[in-house]
């Protein structure tokens, strides 16, 4: 002990330093302190640049009128508004493709990924050659292209009209988007939502009922089948029993544009289809992936105990491949939403393109504005993880 | 190896990132050229020509002030920018000066930190159609779609006139002047509407100019002008002088061509002299030789020169002087003296 204590400080660093262990963490708490101090400084030096040019930091011009008009709106705005309802429109905005992007790019995606298995060789090529152009071109590129090819393809309104590019002659096809019949619930339609809502528990229900007969009797009752009369056909019968409580509010061409019916933009379709089509191609491979990386035993041995073809698929395939598709397709939906900041390139109104352009724009309110903007994909993404997180969770294998 | 790299990296963002800008003259003339920054590209006002040479209306006083500063009106970096990404740009420090046919307005001067020099352009918002569309007012495009481009204040004067005139229509933000066109073009907008010099520089730069019509109304004003960042007044001061030099030349009948010969020495009429630097030491006063205006004008000419050249009756935009001639003709063109 007493020799320990006379040891020169310095020699004690450097033992300190040529032991392994410690040196790992000396690294890394230095690291971790360079961190604090590159934040702290970028941090500093943005607060002092903004009072050396006299901006303060405030969020009061949220509560402006905003001044401007967007094209697309989820809930009421018009140019009287506030920023801040500006910025909400285009948050929903931006959920709507991010939302339906995912929805289409996985619907897709699973199509592809399988139809890239199969053993008839004409359509593996043809799939195999479509998923390696689609995901080796940047996206933007792919937004562009569609957005072109929609404004510059499709007819003019009036010229939808003469040339029949309708469908019955109650939904047209144009270059300012597709408009369709808007549906207007008349009161009566309450009966038909709950219905719907009832369905749904009665699917339930009927799915646990179905789950314990298995169990005591082994006899496989039609879950699928009663369960779409249950969702579907109950509220239909529901709909037609009270009466069709719906007006519908049709397209008409007035002056230069359809009025009434409710239109898809281009803008949106465009954003939407491409961002959901790239992100098919990389979801595809991992479907692909995920699926082979079930051996094909497990199959066989489904087989050999008599089990039919599509239960195979339903009971030991899908499952042991979802544990390895879910992780990465995680990734790929928060890349979908992340890309959906691109809507700016085809003057979509989403987050970015409003409180993140425009409100910042007539503002000059640069610091606040991307704080919003950035706290708010910050949020999308960590409540897609989340859900994904439980959802992995859930199908994880269960292992005794 | 790895700590190295990032602490060099560090080191080199510490020595860019720093924006306090006090003596922008002095940074200019160490660097060699002025930093301008222009749009990306606007047939008449900023474009790059064939060549790949910046030009226009707004890129030749661009050169007109680098020429008061260096005395050579090529030292001129342009710097091309979207109408969104230009003030930040500004305040950033990309560029020292700002002339992208930018609107003056109370918020922009006082809010975004920015110091207007003068207006160089009056200018005014219209709409352009397509002549078979069979419009001949703005009051007649309720519930058309219309172009803007956004981050501009054309968005806010056109919610602002449709409003008051209770019309509805569809907004198309688009964010250049090229996706501008191929949108208008493409039927996916009736009307554009920006500026009506900027409109008249859209029609002439379409293959068939006849078949499209910029309908009588201007429903707003746009005084065009250059912007330098709040804080530094020397550097303020420079500029908005080059920019009256350059106008007050065509009052006093200086000119690209006559400018070596009237300013080799005293001409006996008191304002040419003090405006070339044959009498008194006004460009001392602004940091740069008394020949600083001459070398403006003989890089680019004076106000009616540079207009004629690039927007004026005889190219393809054929905008007329207007509320841009000089006071004595009518105009709004009244350069302070130069005393």
């Amino acid at each position: 002990m007493a020799s320990m204590e006379q040891t020169a400080p310095q020699m004690d660093l450097l033992r300190l330093w040529r032991d392994k262990n410690a040196r790992a963490v000396i690294i890394q708490i230095l690291t971790i302190a360079g961190l604090f101090f590159f934040t702290f400084w970028i941090v500093s030096n943005a607060v002092t640049n903004l009072e050396t040019i006299g901006k303060g930091y405030s969020f009061d011009f949220l509560f402006e009128p905003a001044g401007y008009d967007i094209n697309q709106y989820l809930i009421e705005y018009t140019n009287r508004s506030s920023h801040l309802t500006a910025a909400v429109v285009g948050l929903l905005n931006t959920l709507l493709v991010a939302v339906t992007g995912i929805i289409l790019a996985t619907v897709v995606g699973f199509i592809l990924g399988v139809l890239r298995l199969s053993k008839n060789l004409l359509m593996g090529k043809i799939v195999y050659t479509y998923i390696e152009v689609v995901r080796n071109v940047p996206v933007l590129l792919w937004i562009l292209l569609v957005h072109g090819m929609l404004i510059s393809s499709l007819p003019s309104p009036k010229a939808s009209v003469s040339d029949g590019w309708d469908f019955l002659g109650v939904s047209f096809l144009s270059n300012r988007g597709f408009y369709l019949p808007q549906p207007n619930p008349e009161p009566a339609f309450w009966a038909t939502v709950i219905a719907f809502f009832l369905g749904i528990a009665g699917a339930v229900v009927f799915r646990r009922h179905a789950r314990k007969v298995q169990d005591a009797t082994g006899k496989i009752l039609p879950v699928f089948w009663v369960s779409v009369a249950a969702i579907l056909g109950l509220p239909i019968l529901v709909f037609l029993v009270t009466g069709l409580p719906i007006v519908w509010s049709f397209p008409e061409l007035k002056g230069f544009n359809f009025v009434g019916g409710f239109a898809i933009k281009p803008e949106f379709m465009a954003l939407t289809l491409a961002l959901s089509l790239y992100t098919s191609s990389f979801i595809a491979e991992n479907v692909r992936g995920g699926i082979l990386a079930v051996s094909h035993g497990q199959t066989e041995a489904a087989h050999a105990l008599g089990i039919s073809n599509s239960r195979t698929l339903q009971l030991v395939v899908i499952p042991q491949a979802l544990r390895v598709i879910i992780p990465p397709l995680t990734s790929q939906y928060l890349n979908l939403t992340k890309n959906s900041s691109l809507a700016i390139a085809v003057g979509y109104m989403d987050i970015v393109a409003t409180i993140g352009g425009i409100s910042l724009n007539q503002t000059g309110r640069e610091m606040e504005c991307m704080t919003i903007v950035l706290l708010v994909y910050l949020c999308f993404s960590l409540l897609i993880s989340a859900f994904m997180n439980w959802y992995n969770k859930r199908i994880k294998l269960i292992e005794r | 190896m790895k700590l190295k790299t990032i602490l060099v990296a560090g080191a080199a963002l510490a020595a860019t990132a720093t924006v306090a800008h006090a003596d922008t003259l002095a940074d200019v003339k160490a660097r060699g050229e002025l930093n301008c920054i222009v749009t990306t590209g606007l047939v008449g006002f900023a474009y790059t020509d064939e060549n790949g040479q910046w030009r226009g209306f707004d890129a030749d006083f661009c050169r007109a002030t680098a020429a008061a500063i260096f005395g050579d009106g090529s030292k001129v970096k342009f710097v091309p920018t979207t109408g969104k990404t230009r003030f930040t740009a500004l305040n950033a420090g990309e560029g020292d000066i700002l002339y992208r046919n930018t609107t003056e307005t109370m918020s922009r001067d006082v809010d975004l930190k920015l110091s207007f020099l003068g207006i160089n352009y009056y200018d005014g918002q219209g709409f352009m159609v397509k002549k078979d569309l069979g419009v001949t007012s703005a009051k007649e495009l309720n519930g058309a779609s219309v172009c803007i481009q956004t981050g501009t204040t054309t968005e806010l004067n056109l919610a602002d006139y449709f409003r008051a005139n209770d019309m509805s229509y569809e907004p198309v933000p688009i964010e250049t002047n090229d996706e501008a066109r191929a949108n208008y073009l493409s039927g996916r907008c009736d009307v554009y509407t920006t500026d009506a010099s900027g409109l008249a520089a859209t029609r002439a730069s379409l293959d068939d100019p006849k078949n499209h019509i910029v309908l009588p109304e201007i429903i707003s004003k746009e005084p065009l002008g250059p912007a330098v960042r709040q804080g530094d007044e020397a550097w303020g001061d420079l500029t908005r002088w080059v920019l009256r030099a350059v106008i007050a030349a065509e009052e006093y009948g200086v000119t690209q061509e006559n400018v070596a010969e009237l300013s080799a020495g005293p001409t006996g009429k008191p304002d040419v002299d003090r405006l070339l630097g044959t009498e008194g030491n006004f460009g001392e006063m602004i940091g740069l030789g008394n020949d600083w205006a001459a070398n403006a004008i003989k890089a680019v000419g004076n106000y009616g020169e540079i207009f004629d050249r690039n927007i004026g009756p005889n190219t393809e935009l054929g905008i007329e002087r207007g509320l841009n001639a000089q006071w004595y003709d009518g105009g709004l063109m009244y350069a302070a003296p130069i005393r």
